[in-house]
This record gives structure tokens, sequence and C-alpha cells, in this order.
């Protein structure tokens, strides 16, 4: 008796969920139905679209470790085996490691520069009135809209004049001063939501306006400093449009520029095959970083653009 | 708080705002001055020489060809992107079948999944993006032709790059490639923040999904859709379409001037022909049109502003 009355529940419990998904919830069963087309359609959509942006990206991983010879031959074939001399090669001989290193420098010394500075004007604009706050908020804003090429062209006889073409810190300087608009319009608003209470008992406790900003303020801020900062890592790290005007030293050059010379010159060289291990040792870091730190990378990015 | 209030005022903001004068506003002025002069960037010595640049300007083919499609760039790449990212966020977020016994409203499965996906263009340079699909482009040994080889399409080689009437087209898809996920996340952010009663309601009284699209998201979401807009035109008008144009199409410019665009062109008179000024006289048309562009955007865009 035991054995045939244990199964029985068993189908019912899984059964009662497909009962119950089957009886419509209120409409008719054609409506059902075309629901589920369309789910499949639609679904189908999103497949497609998440192969079209990983494609890409696998294919230059898959060529990196070919050799030339089936680069073109078969560009979709598997490597018949891993050639990480393309990747030494691309390290050392195409300089890629140098580009590098130039690009950590520039980027480090910009953020750096970007978040202080970008926290002090913003601080300021948004804790105190002052004849003319609203003007140099406005003129600092007003940069996000402008194009800059426009003033690309004066900038670099600018840079030019003052010595600092072809100079890593002078690099550094155009980076902080263009990365100012969105960092100076993100703090800003976010300083204003902070209560004021605790910054004027530390003042009431004798600190001064610096010493209050720099040991209260700066550490309350830190989310929105995060947030304006990883924004800016990838806005600086990825540049490209500034470097090539105002960067024109192949020593100097950093990873998006290096990359760009490495593909035109490598045209005459013909070796494809380092370039794409350049390609993919530039895209990698960035993607692992992505991936590990995705929530806050996201937040980072989409922050400003809502609301 | 009185107490030292304007030294402090002073001192935090001489710096930032002394670099940026410097190297952003008095470049701006600077340009729009010698936009009326004859400059070539190459010797100190330049005189005014009054509206010649502009009329110059006006009958340059180069320039017309430019600024079409620059236009192009600021209207569809935007639309495209945005129109994707739109349906993609919804599948995502609301499309899912309804479960019984869970939320009324529910994303596909795997919505998660996608989402890190489609935003793994961002992260990457648009330069790096740009050489990634000169390469795919490649009519003899580029991933997509020698795809369309494999699925047994021969007969379909398209030269894409090379091609005066595709050269464009295959640019400005690289952008949407390269954008469309940013909108997904952003757009998915703002659908979590729509009430669910909304979409309880449009189903009780029985909207298909397309009705709770235009009906439901799409209204309460305009407002993040339109400065998403005019965020992605100044990106097509500006740094974004330099990068893709000058790194992907010969010439830089493409075959025939194809895909030659605003910003390119101000950048190759002023750093390979030796016009300092009259570049910067393409970048102010380049000022016009984007401040027009984005008031265009805003006005057309005004709606009600609906509050929930």
């Amino acid at each position: 008796m035991k054995t045939t009355e244990t199964p029985a529940p068993v189908p019912a419990e899984s059964g009662a969920p497909v009962l119950k998904a089957d009886t419509p919830p209120g409409g008719p069963r054609k409506g059902k139905k075309e629901g589920t087309t369309l789910n499949v359609f639609s679904h189908g959509i999103l497949v497609i679209w998440a192969f079209m942006v990983a494609m890409p990206l696998v294919w230059a991983v898959m060529t990196s470790f070919k050799d030339d010879a089936s680069i073109f031959g078969s560009p979709w074939s598997l490597p018949d085996k891993l050639n990480f001399d393309n990747w030494s090669r691309a390290w050392s001989q195409a300089h890629m490691s140098d580009y590098f290193l130039n690009t950590v420098l520039v980027v480090g010394g910009s953020l750096v520069g970007t978040l202080v500075l970008g926290s002090m004007a913003a601080y300021v604009l948004a804790r105190f009135d002052f004849p003319g706050n609203r003007f140099i908020y406005y003129l600092f804003i007003g940069g996000m809209s402008f194009p800059i090429m426009l003033a690309l062209v004066p900038l670099f006889y600018v840079v030019d004049n003052m010595g600092l073409l072809n100079t890593i810190h002078g690099l550094i300087l155009v980076y902080i001063a263009y990365s100012l608009p969105f960092t100076v319009f993100f703090l800003t608003a976010f300083f204003r939501t902070l209560p004021t209470s605790v910054a004027e008992a530390a003042f009431v406790d004798g600190a001064s306006h610096t010493r209050t900003f720099f040991q209260v303020m700066l550490p309350m801020a830190k989310p929105g400093l995060i947030s304006v900062g990883i924004f800016n890592f990838l806005g600086q790290w990825n540049q490209y449009m500034l470097p090539t005007v105002l960067n024109t030293d192949p020593d100097k050059h950093v990873l998006t520029q290096g990359l760009v010379q490495l593909a035109v010159s490598q045209g005459y060289k013909g070796d494809w095959s380092g370039l794409f291990a350049g390609l993919v040792m530039a895209m990698l870091p960035v993607l692992a970083a992505y991936i590990i730190f995705q929530r806050q990378v996201v937040q980072g990015l989409t922050a400003g653009a809502l609301k | 708080m009185q107490h030292g209030k304007y030294r402090f005022i002073v001192g935090f903001l001489a710096v930032p705002l002394g670099l940026y004068a410097l190297f952003v506003v008095w470049p701006f002025i600077q340009s729009i001055y010698y936009s009326f002069t004859d400059w070539t960037g190459l010797s100190p010595d330049f005189k005014m020489v009054g509206f010649d640049n502009y009329s110059r300007m006006l009958d340059d083919d180069i320039f017309w060809k430019s600024l079409q499609h620059s236009v192009m760039f600021a209207l569809l790449v935007p639309f495209v992107t945005l129109g994707l990212a739109l349906f993609f966020a919804f599948m995502i977020n609301v499309g899912g079948r309804r479960r019984k016994g869970g939320p009324a409203i529910t994303g596909v499965r795997g919505s998660g999944f996608y989402k890190i996906v489609y935003f793994f263009p961002q992260v990457l340079s648009i330069a790096i993006v740009a050489l990634l699909f000169a390469f795919a482009y490649n009519p003899d040994s580029g991933a997509i032709n020698s795809l369309l080889r494999g699925v047994g399409l021969d007969g379909i080689q398209p030269l894409w790059l090379g091609d005066p009437n595709l050269a464009l087209w295959c640019v400005m898809a690289v952008l949407v490639w390269s954008t469309v996920g940013f909108f997904v996340v952003l757009f998915s952010a703002g659908m979590a923040s729509i009430p669910a009663e909304l979409y309880e309601a449009a189903l009780l009284d029985g909207a298909s999904r397309f009705t709770t699209f235009f009906k439901v998201t799409l209204p309460l979401l305009w407002d993040t859709v339109q400065s998403g807009w005019v965020y992605m035109g100044i990106l097509a008008l500006g740094a974004e379409s330099f990068a893709v144009v000058q790194i992907m199409t010969t010439g830089p410019g493409g075959p025939d001037y194809s895909t030659t665009v605003m910003v390119l062109y101000v950048y190759q008179k002023a750093f390979r022909d030796g016009q300092a000024a009259y570049a910067t006289t393409i970048g102010v048309a380049l000022l016009i049109v984007t401040l027009a562009f984005a008031a265009v955007v805003m006005r057309l865009g005004r709606r009600e502003r609906l509050e929930y």
C-alpha cells in the first residue's frame, strides 16, 4: 500500500504549477499563444544581440593566438596552437609596454588631479553663496556640450607656447581641464545632498573651512567620488582625440594612439597577429576590471545621466 | 560661517578655475576670433579678413559633404541606438512571461547576463573598437565576409569600407554597436523606478505588451530618453565620430569623401593642411550645428512632465 501511495503526491506537487500556468490569467487562450511566439521572438533577438556584441571580441582573442597565415586563410577557425610569441612580440617589439606605462602615468595623474580639483570646486559651488557662483557653475557645465575639437586648434598652440606639448604632465593638465565639467556638475549635485549639520558642527568646534572639507566632507562624499572616479578613469583611459592632437611624439604615445600607430605600421610589415595581440592586451584589463567591479562601473557611468 | 569665507572660496576655486579657463574657455574664445583671420597656424603672423573664411566655407563642397554626414550621425545614430536600447531594455525588464504567483512584471530569464554582456563595448575605447571593426570589415580576410562565405553566401562579398555607398553606414553601425549597451543599462535603471502598480493596472485593463510600452513605459521614461538623445548626438557629432572615421576609413574620410565628418575636417585643415583659421571656421559651424541640434531635440521633445 505504501509503495503505491507515496508516488502519488509527487506528480501532484510538481504538476500543480504547470496546471496553474496553463489556466489563462483571465484572457482567452489565443492571447496566451501569441504571447509565447512573441516571447520566443523577442528572446531570440536578445540572444542575437548578445552574440553580435560578444563575437567580435571572441574573434579578436582567437586571432591574437594565430599565426599570420591562418589569420588570412581561415579567419573563423580556432587557432591550431596558442602562439604566445604574438603577445611577447607585441609587448616588447611593438612597444605595447611603453604605451601601457605612459597611459598609467597619464591616467593616474589626471584621475587624482581631477578628483581633488573637481571636488574642491564643486564643494565651494554647492555650499557657499557668493557673487558669481551661478556664473562659474554654468561656465563649468557649459563645457559638456561644446565640441572639443573647436578648442583643440588654438589649444595646440597654447600648450606648445607653454612648452607642454608632447609631455606627460602637459597631457595630464589638459585631461584634468577637460574632465572638470562633468566632475563639477556631478559632485556639486552630490555635495548638495549631504547634510549641512555635520559641517556646521565641525566648524563650531573650531575646524577651519579647509579642514572641514578634507576631514569631514570628503569622507562623506566617498560614494560620489567613486562613481565620478570610475567615469573619469574610463574616459581618460580610453581617450583618443586629445592625445592624437597634443601628443604626437611616438615615445609618449598612450595606448589608444599606440595601437592605431601600430595598425598603420604593421600594415606595411604585415604583422597582423602581433597587432591583434596588442589589441586584446589593451582590451582585457578594462574588461576584467569591468567584470569584477561591475556594479560600481555601471553606477558610475549611468549616474550622471539619470535626473 | 563668515570667518575667512572669501579667502577659502578663492583658495579652493583658483586652481580648478584657472586650469579650466586656460585650457578650455580661452581656446574656445580664441578659435572664434581666429575664424575671422587668415592665420595658418605655422607662423605667428596673421591679419583680419572679415568673413572671408565663412564665404569660402559656403563654397566648399567637402564642407557640405562633411556637414551632411555629421547631421546624419547626429540624427540616425541616436535614433537607432535609442530605439534598439529601449526595445532591449523593455524585453529585459518587463517583457518576461507572466508567471503565476510571481510578480506581475518580470524580465526575461537571464536578464542580468544580458545587461553585463551588452555593456562590454562601453568600457572599451572607441579607438580600439574602431580598429577591431576595421579588420572585421576587411573584404578578403575580415570576420564579416568570411562569415558570409562560411554560411554559403559567397555571392555577397561587399567591399564595406571600400565602397563609397556603404562606408558611412558601416561606420555608423560601429557607433551603434558600441553604445547600445550603455542605454540598455540606463533605461533599465529608469524602468526599475516605474511603480509596478502602473503595469498591473495596464494588464488588468487588458493592454498588450505593445500598448504597455507605448502608453506606460515610454511616456514615463521620456526625460531619460530625451537627455540620452542629446548626449548621444553630441558624442556622434564630436569625439566618437572623429575616432571611428579617422581610424576606420581610408584617407581618412573614406573613398571619395564618403565618410568625412565636420570634426575630422577641422582636424585635417588645422593639423594636416596648415589652415588653422579655416579650421576654426568649420569648428564654429560645428558648434552651431551642435547647439542647434540640442535646442531642437529639447524643444521637439518637450512634453508635460509626468509625476509618479
